[in-house]
């Protein structure tokens, strides 16, 4: 639930990366940690065990600008990916404004993709929002693995589309990101889906990981205008 | 309901807020009171300046709080409206207000528990007739809509562009 402070002049949002355990999620933030001045953004928490996997979640305020004189404040939490730790999951959702789903691309990690989505959209109708509402994009990470699934498979997987029902949203949407492919499209069939954008990532590196950040956090701005 | 709902403070709502605030300073003798929504954001401070990290603290207050909750619920209580941290210099009480925003007061060896808390209670009952009207109203206009960023899709673009 994005929060308006007119007293400081700010926009505060919250955005969530989600996805299985060790897809790369945490990652993603320590490489936007590390690429943004350090007056643009806060700490990097993390609640985490002594081997390093995330217990609770990782958090990081990053400020991506002024937009009518206002500041845009993003607080980006990961959560724990592993099965057992559903109840932080569930909370760290509470009040989301904008979601990053971290797929695994290597092919023995679809199962795992398959389930934590599964999850997501289970956790999301618990707290009664409607995740086709909501600002939702996709990142295939670990492009760099030999054993990468290809995207058309990851797509197939985790992204086959919801259904259009409104008709004024029944129009060729193409996919500003890659030429030749779209977002809204009407099936053989006569029905219209809606795909959520995606991006290839090597959070390693660094690839691919702010494309994904703009891209929810442009769609979460966009709500509010 | 989209979970992209939005609510929004008037600079009188944050002056409102803010004497809250520092009544209770003034009388439980606390050295600093912090406003927190449930989700982790920070919504005012008041009192000494704080040596820490105000955002992290807000972040792990909410955690901290929801953890309690779903604790409480394992235990057959409904919530655990109050929580109580004592350090040994310093200490801190966290109260629930209307089920959306979280008060915390930190406090040291000039006042005692009893008074925080006491006092505590007073500004739960001021700051729920707050945000019952800042909520209402943000509820009111469609779905929350603030205003300052409509027809703002093109300056949003050039953000990220
Ligand atoms: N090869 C490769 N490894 C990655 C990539 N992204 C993350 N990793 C590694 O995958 C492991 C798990 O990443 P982590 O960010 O902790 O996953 P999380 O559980 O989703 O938070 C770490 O050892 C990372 O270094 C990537 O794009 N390529
Ligand atoms: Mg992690």
């Amino acid at each position: 639930m994005s929060m308006i402070n007119y007293a400081s002049r700010e926009i505060n949002c919250k955005i969530v990366y989600y996805g299985p355990g060790l897809g790369g999620k945490t990652t993603n933030l320590e490489h936007v940690y590390a690429k943004t001045k350090p007056d643009t953004r806060g700490k990097l928490i993390s609640l985490a065990t002594e081997t390093e996997r995330t217990l609770f979640f990782d958090f990081l305020p990053v400020d991506l600008g002024t937009i009518r004189g206002f500041k845009t404040r993003f607080h980006l939490y990961t959560v724990p990916g592993q099965v057992y730790y559903n109840a932080s999951r569930k909370l760290i959702l509470k009040g989301v404004d904008g979601l990053v789903f971290v797929a695994d691309s290597q092919v023995e990690r679809m199962e795992a993709n398959q389930e934590s989505m599964q999850n997501l959209y289970d956790n999301m109708s618990e707290y009664g929002y409607d995740i086709t509402k909501l600002p939702f994009v996709l990142q295939y990470n670990k492009r760099d693995l030999p054993n990468a699934a290809s995207v058309q498979q990851l797509q197939a997987a985790l992204n086959p589309g919801w259904e259009v029902h409104e008709t004024a949203r029944q129009r060729l949407t193409p996919d500003p990101d890659h030429p030749n492919e779209t977002l809204v499209e009407q099936l053989s069939t006569g029905e219209w889906v809606e795909r959520v954008p995606y991006f290839e990532g090597v959070a390693v590196t660094g690839d691919g990981v702010f494309d994904t950040l703009k891209a929810v956090s442009k769609l979460v701005l966009k709500t509010l205008a | 309901m989209a979970a992209s709902s939005s609510w929004a403070f008037t600079p009188e709502d944050s002056t409102a807020i803010a004497d809250v605030l520092e009544r209770l300073l003034a009388a439980s003798n606390a050295r600093c009171a912090l406003l927190v929504d449930r989700s982790g954001q920070l919504v005012a401070t008041a009192g000494e300046p704080m040596d820490f990290d105000p955002t992290a603290f807000a972040t792990l207050t909410a955690a901290d709080f929801s953890a309690n909750d779903q604790l409480a619920r394992l235990v057959g209580e409904r919530e655990f409206g109050t929580l109580v941290h004592q350090g040994e210099k310093e200490s801190m009480v966290l109260a629930d207000v209307a089920r959306r925003v979280i008060l915390v007061a930190l406090f040291d060896q000039r006042t005692t528990l009893g008074l925080v808390r006491l006092k505590l209670k007073d500004s739960v009952v001021d700051l729920t007739r707050l945000f019952d009207v800042i909520f209402s109203r943000s509820a009111d206009v469609g779905v929350g809509r603030p205003s300052i960023l409509s027809g703002a899709h093109d300056e949003i673009d050039e953000l990220f562009s």
